[in-house]
């Protein structure tokens, strides 16, 4: 598998009147060809903010991209032209965002939301557009796509604007597509249905994708590698085996804990992540988690651990205590 | 009415796992499962008997008409015995919110009744309601927007003791704040700081607080724990037990996270477009689905482990939950039912009891 993406130490900061705000603070990671990759974190942990810095999305001011690369194929994204980057936007690398009500652009038909972009970045006439539109609406599985065609996102339930949204993503034949918690707003059976078209479609086609969510189960089922972010960094690398069988960091060692698993016995009680989520303006010299962690040292005050390599392998934790959160894990399971 | 024995596959393997690697007894479930029991001989809280909330859909300016109705709530009975926690789960738009408000009498039913008591909820007049709402409380579900931003934490948490004359002189409340912060696991000297100042999960702390201020009977929790980080779930889940236990408090949880509502009650309604399909003990339930809407519901969960979540096998259900205002005639789940058959499109499927105490409505099975 080759290389389509390389992010290296990416920064991106929020300058606001009470402070600084590191949301996204050097971070590092790879994605394949054809390769599913997950961003597991809670909310403000700068999940999103890394998916919107890879396009360039991020509001300026108060957002900066302060540091890095963003290698896409052989270009720094980083260092585009306006220009240039809305080129690769939509046609290279698409975007499926989280609220589908909020997405679609209201007063334009669904039609013209697909054939606008294949006009602009594919030089096609409409006739050839609407055609591959139609194409693309009965390949997310909308049914009777000549008439859906013409209608407005709000004829639209939640589950078939996603689908559309899906449909705009596909319309270029992208090579990556970021997805942002693309079924949080969905009920789970609508979600279990977008999330297998999601796959099925993405592996047929040879796309990459990466999936931005909270929700430990579908990164489960969907992704390849899986990176964990806290308070701005990537805490956590690896397989979705390594991380949910063999985790070495003790936040993603809490999370998997605090959560009720159908697949286990009920529990008499949970297991919390103890304390408050860090204030990310006002982060100290040392590690973000160890105000809440139970593995803490006297060293993860003052210094903060580097992402490292676990026994030379693809699997990379930021933590002193690495070893003996692994053997935590393993003595409890 | 006795837990009966799980069976599904999910947890015949669990189980197997289970016996493998912990010895040790967990004293704690076992003690859960006692309470469990106690709770199904409790005499009823609050019975629900044919309950109906129909909204009129109007058009017109001047000579406005009824065009429609949304039938949110079609037909349910439930009963809620002291000291149980009831899930009542199904997803957007099925009618479990609704539910929970013609409980607080924040919406007036269209029919039924609901017994609280005893005493029936729907005839009473606003003066005997008021005094009421001091026994029934609710959690809402956004910590942000349920709480005044312009009031102090602990004008927010004595309003309630105001309202119903609980404690009526000042120093009695502000001590009674004080106790309830400290219960819900906050600092008191949160009294003096407004909602903007503090975090989500703290918000939410506040809101329990609240609900508790006047001493209640009963607790809705309507998706109480939904808008909460992943960390911070099992905080609040585990603090709406531990105040159960220690003031025996009944709760309705409304929620559509079924591995939360699996943790935490003790029986499970599940609900599709305004109609109770299933309702059963929650390891019956989750042991041994019997409605394929329940079924579907399971199946779709994800569980947080790659080699059992790719081994598992996916049925996923077709289509989406159609309209309230139009529902498909006989069975409401017959549209997009894996088992239907062509007498599920005529004939409304009465809702039984299949095995002691698991009660299902469709006619198929």
């Amino acid at each position: 598998m080759s290389r389509l993406l390389k992010i290296d130490s990416l920064q991106t900061h929020f300058f606001s009147a009470a402070g600084v705000v590191k949301a996204v603070d050097g971070i590092s990671f790879d994605v394949n060809q054809g390769e599913t990759m997950a961003i597991v974190g809670e909310s403000g942990c700068g999940k999103s903010v890394s998916a919107l810095s890879i396009l360039r999305l991020v509001a300026d001011p108060p957002g900066r991209i302060i540091g890095g690369s963003i290698r896409f194929q052989d270009r720094d994204l980083l260092k585009l032209s306006d220009e240039e980057i809305r080129e690769v936007r939509g046609k290279d690398i698409a975007m499926v965002f989280q609220e589908p009500m909020t997405s679609l652009n209201p007063v334009l038909t669904i039609g013209r939301q697909l054939t606008e972009t294949m006009e602009q970045h594919l030089d096609m006439t409409r006739g050839q557009a609407v055609a591959r539109a139609i194409e693309l609406l009965g390949m997310v599985g909308i049914s009777d796509p000549e008439r859906r065609l013409r209608q407005y996102p709000h004829h639209f339930s939640g589950g078939m604007r996603q689908r559309v949204m899906i449909a705009m993503a596909l319309c270029c034949e992208p090579k990556l597509i970021i997805a942002d918690e693309p079924t949080t707003a969905l009920d789970v059976t609508v979600q279990a249905q977008i999330l297998e078209l999601m796959k099925d479609l993405t592996q047929r086609l040879g796309v990459a994708l990466i999936i931005i969510t909270h929700n430990l189960g579908i990164v489960a089922r969907y992704a390849d590698r899986v990176n964990v972010m806290y308070a701005g960094r990537i805490i956590e690398s690896g397989t979705a085996h390594d991380i949910y069988h063999h985790p070495h960091h003790p936040y993603t060692l809490a999370l998997l804990r605090s959560v009720p698993r159908m697949d286990q016995p009920r529990r008499a009680r949970l297991d919390p992540v103890q304390g408050q989520p860090p204030d990310l303006s006002r982060l100290g010299v040392g590690c973000s988690f160890q105000p809440r962690c139970g593995f803490a040292i006297a060293r993860c005050a003052s210094q903060s651990p580097p992402l490292e390599r676990i026994d030379g392998g693809d699997h990379l934790a930021a933590c002193f205590e690495a070893h003996s959160v692994a053997e935590s894990m393993a003595r409890s399971s | 009415m006795t837990p009966m024995e799980p069976t599904g596959a999910v947890r015949q393997s669990a189980e197997a796992a289970v016996q493998a690697s912990i010895v040790v007894p967990d004293v704690a479930l076992e003690h859960r499962r006692q309470s469990e029991r106690r709770v199904a001989l409790a005499p009823e809280l609050v019975t629900i008997r044919n309950l109906k909330m129909h909204f009129p859909v109007i058009e017109g300016a001047l000579f406005s008409k009824e065009v429609a109705r949304v039938k949110a709530v079609d037909g349910i009975n439930l009963t809620i015995r002291k000291g149980e926690t009831l899930g009542l789960v199904g997803e957007s738009g099925c009618g479990k919110t609704t539910t929970g408000r013609c409980i607080l009498r924040l919406e007036h039913p269209t029919g039924g009744e609901i017994l609280f008591d005893g005493k029936n909820l729907v005839d009473l007049d606003q003066k005997s309601m008021r005094a009421l709402r001091q026994k029934i409380q609710v959690i809402f579900q956004d910590p942000y927007s349920s709480l005044n931003p312009r009031m102090k934490i602990g004008e927010i948490i004595s309003e309630p003791m105001k309202v119903h004359g609980t404690e009526p002189n000042k120093a009695a409340r502000d001590a009674r704040v004080a106790e309830l912060l400290r219960l819900c696991g906050l600092d008191p000297k949160f009294a003096d700081r407004y909602p903007h100042e503090m975090s989500g999960g703290q918000r939410q702390r506040v809101g329990i607080a609240r609900a508790l201020s006047v001493r209640p009977e009963f607790i809705i929790c309507d998706e109480a724990i939904s808008a909460l980080d992943v960390s911070i779930q099992a905080q609040i889940i585990n603090l709406l037990e531990d105040l159960r236990d220690q003031f025996g408090l009944t709760y309705l949880f409304i929620a559509h996270d079924l591995s939360v509502v699996r943790h935490l009650c003790h029986r499970v309604a599940v609900m599709y477009l305004g109609k109770i399909v299933e309702l059963a003990d929650c390891d019956e339930l989750y042991g041994n689905p019997l409605h394929p809407y329940t079924q579907a519901l399971l199946a779709a969960v994800p569980v947080p482990d790659p080699d059992l979540e790719r081994a598992r096998a996916h049925r996923i259900v077709k289509g989406e939950v159609p309209s309230p205002m139009n529902p498909p005639r006989g069975c409401v789940f017959h549209p997009r039912c894996p088992l239907a058959v062509d007498s599920c499109a005529k004939i409304v499927p009465e809702f039984r009891e299949l095995r002691p105490g698991h009660w299902v409505a469709c006619s198929v099975i």
